[in-house]
């Protein structure tokens, strides 16, 4: 009678701030490194796609015009919130990358301290990539990054949780919102992310978040119109040219999949692959 | 008592066209492969100008041969003598800046007074402008000692051919890459002198090539496996399959594709400037413009009173040659691209909005379109959604800011905007909203070496000018 029965967590998808299951009603088996069974994860449909690009077009107005300041506060939550479930994160990837605890718990580390670094750059980033531009008349002429939209975010497949926050922080620091795809077979750290997320005062619908066929879902999101970038870090070579071809339709942005050191400096490369410019002209005078 | 104007013609004598031009190759010009040839000929009288060869497939591995082989010294040479190659050609055009403002208005069909005024100006301050930049990249703002890619497929249109080529080929040779460039086949001649100009400046053989040809040339040259970076101005279908060529290589793209921009007039704007601008934004390069302001959005309570001052405007607009001073309006390009605004312009008709166009004499040769303004125009008329690229402007109403965000930000595209009144609030606020690559306020087609230019959604990606426009030829 010693032995307590564990409560087991029903996992689900992350969509508009709400947890759904996806609406096929599919889930498919999550096992560990060694092949126990870990969960059951929800197997999101085009269906599920759609509504999260729904949601998250329906976050940008907002999110993007929220102040550099709040959204930097934000992120820094997001991490103050991960510190106080480090636990949890670390036993989670430590079962789905098949790590142990002491490489779980440098990952979910430096994933907590990448939040951080990217919460500093949000009223940053406009002073780093905008400016003055000195043009040869009485003009006053200013360019300033924007976001780019609704960007759908294949995250690595290996590195589910370090890799997962490396694509997702720099896409919405600057006021995109995000549609992920979490890694096919280590999907958990990403779907116990959303709950974090939904307590840190991110609005609904900035971050969404989606578990299962990385293909069958990327599909849809690639050939989405109202899709404005693309993030293929997880995809694999013959599945990343289907779909840059497919995102070619509407002019998507698309980042290509890269030999990714997710423990590496990041650099500012995401962070500027989903920001347009805008320039802005007035004539001077009195 | 009126005056009329004299015709006041720029001569021609000071431009040499040679009766047919080769490919240039690594310094060299030298006919197609397979021998083709095409015709250039004025779109102002239909003259033929000259033959140029049409590059083939064997030609584009040549010239990226050509090129790829010119990399390694001009890629290794330091900046500052870089730099010294690109003021030496900022120079030469400003020198020869007659001559190719003639050739120009000859070739593409342009008024005199802009491509004199304007495109060559600006010209030569491309060049100048990141000449100034090659030995400085390390302060560019992408790390310390950025790369050059390698060899550039650059593909232009025809609307501004020097001033597209200049975009192109002053950022990729500032950055250390060489480069392999098409220019449109209606307006070849403009960058086959442009090789002369490198021939007076000593550029080293191979770091700019020069193939004429039609799409197909294009075509081979951004699939050419050994080109690093593509850089494409021109239609957003034709961006769209370029896309999806490179889709799957480590080539980088820059894209410069339509516009339909929204120019938005508020009760409280200054009329007359509005009207000048309405009409800069829309018939200036016979509104062959990526960036034209081919929608007019008037605040309903002024409506009658722009409207009345943008036909008075309108009529004092002179069409006709393109080499006369006086000239406002020029040729179209072609006689393809006339069938296609005219098509458009009568599905404007057919679609139940209303035709306006001032009394004008247009030649009997050429191609000639009158300056046209279309009123009761909807969100849903093809003359408010498709690009025309030619000098036929929609007009729209709102009534309220929030409407007019919205109709401007309704299209696919996201070049350019314009908008129009006193209260400076209220520009920042429109600014903000609007979902587009460069917004003019109370001015309209204004561009600078310095000056970031490039659009949102599928007017394309990337940034040509300024500090930004490095990127596109660098490692980062």
């Amino acid at each position: 009678m010693s032995d307590r029965l564990s409560v087991l967590k029903t996992y689900k998808l992350y969509v508009g701030g709400k947890f759904p299951r996806s609406e096929s009603g599919r889930v498919y088996e999550v096992t560990d490194a060694k092949g126990n069974w870990l969960a059951n994860a929800p197997l999101a449909s085009r269906k599920d796609a759609r509504d999260a690009v729904v949601a998250a077009r329906k976050a940008f107005g907002g999110w993007s015009g929220a102040t550099a300041y709040n959204r930097g506060q934000i992120l820094y939550r997001i991490a103050e919130m991960l510190e106080g479930q480090r636990d949890q994160f670390v036993a989670e990837v430590a079962d789905a990358e098949g790590l142990s605890k002491a490489k779980a718990a440098a990952q979910v580390d430096a994933a907590i301290d990448r939040w951080v670094w990217y919460a500093g750059w949000s009223d940053k980033i406009a002073q780093i990539a905008g400016g003055a531009n000195p043009v040869a008349g009485p003009y006053f002429n200013l360019s300033s990054p924007e976001p780019t939209g609704v960007v759908a975010v294949l995250a690595p497949q290996e590195s589910s949780f370090l890799g997962l926050v490396s694509v997702i922080a720099p896409v919405i620091v600057s006021g995109n919102t995000v549609v992920v795809v979490a890694s096919r077979n280590a999907p958990l750290p990403a779907l116990s992310l959303a709950e974090v997320l939904a307590t840190s005062d991110l609005p609904g619908g900035v971050v969404n978040l989606l578990s299962g066929r990385t293909a069958e879902i990327a599909a849809p999101l690639a050939a989405h119109q109202d899709v404005n970038a693309l993030d293929l870090a997880g995809a694999d070579a013959d599945l990343a040219k289907e779909l840059e071809t497919a995102a070619a339709d509407n002019l998507k942005r698309v980042v290509r999949p890269g030999a990714a050191d997710w423990s590496a400096d990041p650099g500012t490369e995401r962070l500027l692959a989903f920001l347009e410019t805008k320039t802005v002209w007035h004539p001077m005078g009195v | 008592m009126t005056f009329d104007y004299a015709p006041a013609p720029e001569s021609r004598a000071v431009v040499d066209i040679a009766p047919s031009y080769g490919l240039f190759v690594d310094g060299e010009f030298a006919p197609a492969s397979d021998g083709k040839v095409f015709k250039t000929v004025s779109p102002s009288s239909e003259e033929v100008l000259s033959e140029v060869a049409q590059a083939s497939g064997d030609d584009v591995d040549r010239a990226v041969k050509a090129a790829r082989k010119a990399f390694e010294k001009w890629s290794a040479l330091p900046g500052a003598e870089r730099a010294k190659y690109l003021f030496r050609i900022a120079r030469i055009i400003q020198e020869r800046s007659r001559e190719l403002a003639v050739l120009e208005s000859l070739d593409n069909g342009k008024p005199i007074r802009e491509s004199r005024d304007a495109d060559l100006p600006l010209v030569a301050a491309h060049f100048f402008y990141y000449a100034g930049w090659a030995d400085k990249l390390d302060h560019a703002g992408y790390g310390p000692n950025p790369r050059p890619l390698g060899v550039a497929g650059q593909v232009i249109p025809w609307n501004f051919p020097l001033l597209m080529l200049a975009w192109k080929i002053a950022p990729a040779l500032a950055t250390g890459n060489t480069v392999v460039l098409k220019p449109a086949e209606t307006t070849p001649l403009s960058a086959l002198f442009f090789a002369d100009i490198c021939r007076q400046a000593g550029l080293p053989k191979g770091v700019v090539n020069i193939l004429t040809g039609d799409g197909s040339t294009g075509a081979a040259l951004v699939a050419h496996p050994d080109v690093n970076k593509v850089a494409f101005t021109g239609s957003t279908e034709v961006g769209k399959a370029i896309a999806r060529t490179v889709a799957g290589t480590d080539k980088k793209v820059t894209l410069e594709l339509g516009g339909k921009a929204a120019n938005i007039v508020f009760d409280d704007a200054p009329i007359d400037q509005a009207v000048e601008g309405i009409v800069n934004g829309i018939f200036f390069n016979q509104g062959h413009v990526c960036c034209a302001g081919s929608r007019l959005l008037v605040q309903e309570s002024v409506q009658d009173e722009l409207l009345d001052a943008l036909k008075r405007r309108m009529q004092t607009l002179r069409v006709g040659d393109p080499l006369d001073k006086n000239t406002d309006i020029g040729a179209i390009n072609s006689a393809e691209q006339l069938a296609r605004i005219t098509a458009l312009a009568d599905a404007g008709e057919a679609e139940g909005a209303e035709r306006w166009a001032p009394a004008c004499e247009l030649p009997t040769a050429g191609y000639w379109f009158a300056p046209t303004l279309f009123t009761g125009v909807t969100q849903a008329h093809r003359i408010a959604r498709e690009e025309i690229f030619g000098p036929v402007l929609s007009v729209l109403t709102f009534r309220t800011p929030e409407e007019a965000v919205a109709k401007a930000n309704n299209t696919p595209y996201g070049l350019s905007a314009g908008i129009w009144t006193e209260k400076g609030s209220r520009i920042l606020w429109m600014a903000n909203k609007l979902r587009a690559g460069v917004i003019w306020s109370n001015t309209f087609n204004k561009f600078d070496p310095a000056s970031p230019f490039g659009g949102y959604k599928e007017s394309g990606y990337g940034r040509e000018g300024g500090r930004h426009g490095l990127e596109a030829y660098l490692n980062v």
